[in-house]
């Protein structure tokens, strides 16, 4: 006797073996057909989108809020001092500030000369606030507040406090997934700032317990990129926006190949202590194939 | 009713593991209550309820967090299905089952991730990834077991009375 038959005033009940077979087959189907195309992603990520996300903000509206009265018990002594500090800062800052302003004015007039666009645009940016993180232990991936109704599409890039923090990589009506440069599936194409030389940064799950990422294929003929060498997006990068700081240059090594130098980055951006992120509007410029 | 109760803890767990625990993590490690979740009903109900709540715990995470969809889904779907095999040896005083197949259920759920997802990229160093990623999830997992597996305890048995209740009504 089959054990898939309906008896007659009985339930229809599927056994567990067939049922665990079915949804086996749905899931490789799934993970084949994803693999490739972002077919599931629209209907999945609104519909699961709109039961989640709104109880994610709600925990995290809390959570925030009891964190910052609680630091705010503590710090209300360091801040103070801390003040003192930046007050000193910025009038430091003021003054180097306006010297730089004159540059800049004779650099864009140089530049009208030369007609040359703008380099360093000021991209569009849109604030964004960190609802929930990566609930496993493997990669480094959280979910923002806002998504297609703000605006926002796949491959934005998101920066905060002036270091690259990733780019969006999975989008619903009201969320999106930010998968960081620190996550160990990621890889950005980077250069650095005073030689101009291109590497790849590479996210490194072992390394990040130790507050760096790594990098490699740093092609440095001359010797000239030394530690603590700023290290920012690269031109040629496809995602991402060129000249976003990513981190500091921790140690270099060179590698058995005798041509190309590896090492450590320290991150600009402190991933610990995420709360709030920038979002950029704009989008690299694709070139069509 | 049970249905819905049960949706019901698959999103306050999700949103538990997503949010708080998240914050509350202990060096950067996150307990793993979706397979407390799966694991549980696995052994209380069999492995037919314990199968298709994997499969939806997976969905869930895989929406959210996976790079493709389908992944999460499956693992914790034979997680649940197997633990289901167990329900003939489970008994409601002895904890000692349901702890042994939490930390077994998330033993093997690290293995398996890293396994697919850092294995085949050539990241060979297991060891390192036992002793400072699985090994720390399972043990967190195991105390967060002590507080939230009494409490699935509860409802189960709550719900099973309620629904021994209104059979014997209809007979």
């Amino acid at each position: 006797m089959s054990p898939v038959i309906k008896k007659k005033g009985e339930r229809f009940t599927l056994p567990s073996k067939y049922l665990l077979f079915i949804l086996t087959f749905i899931c490789t189907v799934m993970m084949l057909v994803t693999f490739g195309t972002d077919a599931f992603d629209g209907p999945l990520n609104s519909a699961f989108g709109y039961v989640i996300v709104p109880f994610q903000k709600g925990i995290s509206n809390v959570g925030s809020w009891l964190s910052n009265r609680s630091d705010e018990l503590v710090q209300i002594r360091s801040l103070l001092e801390e003040n003192e500090r930046l007050k000193e800062q910025i009038a430091v800052l003021t003054e180097e500030n306006t010297l730089l302003q004159q540059d800049k004015y004779e650099l864009n007039s140089l530049r009208q000369l030369m007609k040359l666009s703008d380099r360093y645009d000021e991209y569009e940016k849109v604030g964004a606030r960190i609802i929930s993180r990566d609930a496993g232990n493997w990669y480094s991936t959280f979910i923002i507040d806002k998504g297609e109704q703000d605006g926002l599409s796949v491959d934005m890039n998101v920066i905060a406090g002036g270091g690259l923090v990733g780019r969006i990589t999975s989008i619903g009506p009201n969320w999106a997934r930010v998968t960081a440069v620190i996550s160990d599936n990621t890889n950005v194409s980077a250069m650095t700032l005073a030689t101009q030389d291109n590497l790849i940064v590479s996210g490194d799950l072992k390394m990040m317990s130790k507050g760096v990422i790594s990098f490699s294929q740093l092609v440095d003929s001359n010797g000239a990129v030394q530690e603590g060498d700023k290290i920012v997006t690269s031109d040629i990068s496809d995602k991402y926006l060129p000249n976003i700081l990513i981190g500091y240059i921790h140690t270099i090594n060179r590698d058995a190949n005798n041509i190309t130098k590896s090492g450590y980055i320290t991150p600009a951006v402190d991933f610990e202590h995420l709360s709030e992120v920038l979002v950029i509007t704009d989008l690299k410029q694709q070139v069509e194939e | 009713m049970r249905k819905f109760v049960v949706a019901i803890m698959i999103v306050i767990c999700f949103l538990l593991q997503s949010t708080v625990f998240t914050a509350l993590n202990i060096g950067g490690i996150v307990p793993n209550l979706m397979i407390i979740l799966t694991a549980s009903v696995g052994f209380m109900r069999g492995e037919q309820e314990g199968l298709i709540i994997g499969f939806v715990c997976g969905l869930l995470w895989d929406v959210f967090y996976g790079d493709f969809l389908g992944f999460y889904a499956m693992v914790l779907m034979y997680i649940g299905f197997l633990n289901g095999k167990f329900s003939r040896s489970f008994y409601p005083e002895d904890i000692k089952l349901p702890i042994a197949l939490i930390i077994v259920s998330d033993l093997t759920f690290g293995v398996l991730c890293y396994g697919i997802s850092f294995l085949l990229r050539g990241k060979f160093d297991f060891t390192y990834y036992l002793l400072r990623v699985i090994l720390p999830e399972a043990l967190y997992t195991t105390v967060i077991t002590l507080f939230l597996y009494p409490l699935i305890l509860k409802i189960n048995n709550a719900l099973e009375a309620r629904e021994r209740r209104s059979a014997q009504k209809f007979v």
